[in-house]
């Protein structure tokens, strides 16, 4: 296997030093080291592998938005060496069956670590428990179980949920979204929406299902965790939860963190999302939330969809943002530009944390001697205008289209073998 | 003037140039001579996705006055029903050569995608999105109002309007607060709180919950419609108390002053929002909106196509 070093890259917060890695491990880190290829690392940050705990990844069902394969090079391109793929694929990944399938598919890929996440309940539909022990007990080892794009919002039915999986360590991720308060909604309810004649989706009917669930587990002494959380009103919940020592991780999506719902007035589908854009208000609260640890994890949430789906009228649109290229800058932009967090704590949110959460225990390791060389070298000098027309995802649906962000992933190395190489795709 | 999408994009010049357009526009169409000529050789599509008779015939009374080729393309017996998507359909009004397209649309902002998205170059008319906007209908209250009260001159400053009715739904109701804001008027809401907009208190009016308290000082009373199915979704028990309540009847239309005018945009729920007393009753100006209608869309295709001077 080819050894690589970085040369004088900064890890982390540190100075710059050089990192080798061989054999998929880091072999060692110091100066003046030399490799069989050598990575110029100067005035970039090398950070742990970027794990991402909500991609759609779409296969099975989809392929016309995305494949493992397809979502696999966007991840890697955007620094990801692992992705947790949801459910929500056609058929539903409610069996073992079909998670062993995405997590083959994933292997096959061979660009990050696909870990599939199993539906809750059957079929997404929110009425009988999908089988979450044959599905932790697969080749694919689910851990983490969520019926994302719907709430599983029968309280006694969460309630087991959280209870059962209990047995394998793992976790059940909400997608928190009251459905009769939400009916039709098609974006923020507040002074825009009813503005635009656009049906609201108000805070509230997140997080009365956000408050719903941390009482939940703390009732059964289960872990619980929130998906993308949008509203100051979650924040204060979670942070609360937490000061009673409830079991509650959350995460936020770089979209969350960078826009706000006055983009809407544009009518265009590119913003129409679910969680959907929230107020300046909310936006400052996710980002200190995220900042002093209240949201463990930035988690992007990538839904791509073919273009058909978004160049339509708003009503008509589907909802999602593609988010693994861009998840880096986007958090440099809105989190570490802006002083809230350095790039300790970047690392924290984007790869040790939900590391740990998924329970993926090859990824999130500190950057020494003998970890697993899952790596990602990242120049904050640089910036891009976002091309949607260059995406590596097989979906151009990034909201960032015509917008200029900081930062561009340079490098990054997945079980020693680089996926990316000099800002392009080495694969 | 490219596109009229929304009340907003009017200026104060512009609304009383479409005003007064329409008033010109009216006066040669009543020396009876016919068709107007200043759109010949121009075609108006008018892209209907829901049922609205009279809307449509409106634009299509007043593009056919002004002597445009008209095509009406509605969303039954269309490709539409067949799955066509707007960007589809909307190249293809490009491809035949459309100078002006009037899209009626159960999607707020679908004017907007239509006029911004780079489907089509033409102008674009939104003659109602979802529960957006419908300009025109407050272009034509506005008129209306204008002939009634101000004898069908300048602006509508100092004049009260209270618009009472379904308002979280109503595309004419966001219009005309926009309008009518525009041109000086002061508007006043009313309607039970299930009914008005999150974030209403923002807007640039008064808001009640009271009709009776807001009858007195108001120049003219708009009624929205209000659609029995509503009480499903619980924003009101039943017809017969949201009648009681914000229903207008002679006894609260006798407390009106004198001048003051009873309009609503059609079509009506005689017996729920407006007794059919009221209705028919000398105070009533609902037909004459209608009239008004195909003045003030004629004024408008006209300022957006840029017919020459001699009309």
């Amino acid at each position: 296997m080819t050894s690589y070093v970085i040369k004088d890259v900064a890890i982390l917060d540190g100075k710059s030093t050089d990192i080798v890695v061989k054999d998929g491990v880091i072999a060692e880190i110091g100066k003046g080291l030399t490799a069989d290829q050598t990575v110029d690392g100067s005035g970039c940050i090398a950070l742990p592998g970027l794990v991402d705990l909500h991609t759609h990844l779409r296969e099975p069902g989809r392929e016309d938005a995305e494949t493992v394969l397809s979502g696999s090079r966007a991840a890697a391109m955007g620094g990801f060496t692992a992705v947790h793929a949801m459910a929500n694929t056609n058929p539903v990944a409610d069996t073992a069956g079909v998670v062993e399938q995405v997590w083959r598919l994933g292997q096959e890929a061979g660009l990050v670590d696909v870990r599939p996440v199993g539906a809750v309940t059957m079929g997404l539909e929110g009425t009988a428990l999908a089988e979450l022990g044959a599905m932790a007990d697969s080749a694919a080892a689910v851990r983490v179980f969520s019926d994302d794009g719907k709430c599983v919002h029968d309280a006694a039915l969460m309630r087991r949920a959280l209870e059962y999986v209990k047995a394998f360590d793992g976790v059940v991720a909400q997608h928190a979204q009251e459905p009769r308060l939400t009916e039709g909604a098609q974006m923020n309810e507040g002074v825009i929406s009813g503005k635009l004649g656009l049906a609201g989706w108000p805070a509230v009917a997140e997080e009365a299902i956000i408050a719903r669930d941390v009482l939940l587990a703390h009732h059964v002494g289960s872990r619980l965790h929130v998906c993308h959380l949008s509203t100051a009103g979650s924040v204060e919940i979670i942070r609360w939860a937490k000061s009673r020592g409830i079991n509650v991780t959350a995460e936020v999506t770089p979209h969350h963190l960078y826009f706000t719902d006055d983009v809407v007035e544009s009518y265009d589908p590119i913003f129409k999302v679910n969680p959907p854009l929230r107020t300046k208000a909310d936006v400052e609260a996710v980002r200190a939330g995220l900042a002093d640890g209240t949201i463990n994890i930035v988690a992007t949430d990538h839904a791509p969809h073919p273009s058909e789906d978004k160049d339509c009228e708003w009503t008509a649109a589907a909802f999602g943002m593609n988010g693994l290229e861009s998840a880096l800058s986007v958090v440099y932009e809105t989190m570490v530009q802006t002083g809230l967090m350095n790039w300790a704590a970047v690392a924290d949110r984007m790869s040790v944390a939900p590391a740990q959460i998924g329970r993926v225990s090859t990824q999130g390791q500190p950057i020494e001697v003998g970890s697993p060389a899952n790596l990602v070298i990242f120049d904050p000098r640089a910036s891009q205008e976002v091309d949607a027309r260059k995406t590596v995802s097989a979906s151009r649906n990034t909201p960032y289209a015509g917008r200029t962000l900081p930062g561009k992933v340079v490098a990054t190395f997945y079980r020693g073998k680089p996926t990316v190489l000099n800002g392009e795709l080495n694969a | 003037m490219k596109h009229l999408l929304s009340a907003a994009d009017l200026s104060y010049e512009d609304a009383i140039l479409v005003l007064d357009t329409a008033k010109q526009l009216a006066a040669a169409t009543e020396q009876g001579v016919g068709k107007l000529p200043p759109l010949r050789g121009r075609t108006v599509v008018n892209l209907f996705y829901e049922d609205s008779t009279r809307t449509r015939i409106s634009f299509e009374a007043a593009a056919k006055r002004l002597s445009a080729d008209v095509i009406n393309f509605s969303a039954k017996g269309s490709s539409v029903s067949k799955g066509e998507s707007l960007k589809d359909t909307a190249l293809t009004l490009e491809a035949m050569g459309a100078d002006a397209v009037v899209i009626r649309h159960n999607s707020s902002g679908a004017p907007h995608r239509l006029a911004n998205a780079g489907w089509i170059s033409g102008g674009v008319v939104n003659a109602g999105d979802g529960t957006h906007e419908h300009p025109t209908q407050a272009l034509l209250d506005a008129f209306t109002l204008r002939n009634h009260l101000r004898n069908g001159e300048g602006d509508l400053k100092g004049v009260n309007v209270t618009i009472v009715g379904d308002v979280l739904h109503s595309r004419v109701a966001r219009s005309n607060v926009l309008l009518l804001n525009t041109l000086g008027a002061k508007v006043r809401l009313v309607a039970p709180p299930t009914l008005l907009p999150y974030g209403v208190e923002d807007w640039d009016c008064e808001v009640s919950y009271d009709l009776d308290a807001s009858l007195e000082g108001s120049d003219a009373v708009m009624m929205l419609r209000v659609q029995r199915e509503r009480m499903n979704a619980a924003y009101f028990p039943n017809a017969h108390e949201y009648s009681n309540r914000y229903g207008l009847n002679v006894t609260r239309m006798n407390r009106l002053s004198e001048s003051a005018v009873v309009m609503h945009p059609g079509p009506m729920n005689r017996g729920m929002e407006i007794s059919a007393d009221v209705a028919d009753s000398q105070r009533s100006v609902i037909v004459e909106q209608v009239a008004n209608g195909v003045s003030v869309r004629m004024a408008v295709l006209y300022l957006i196509l840029g017919g020459s001077e001699s009309m």
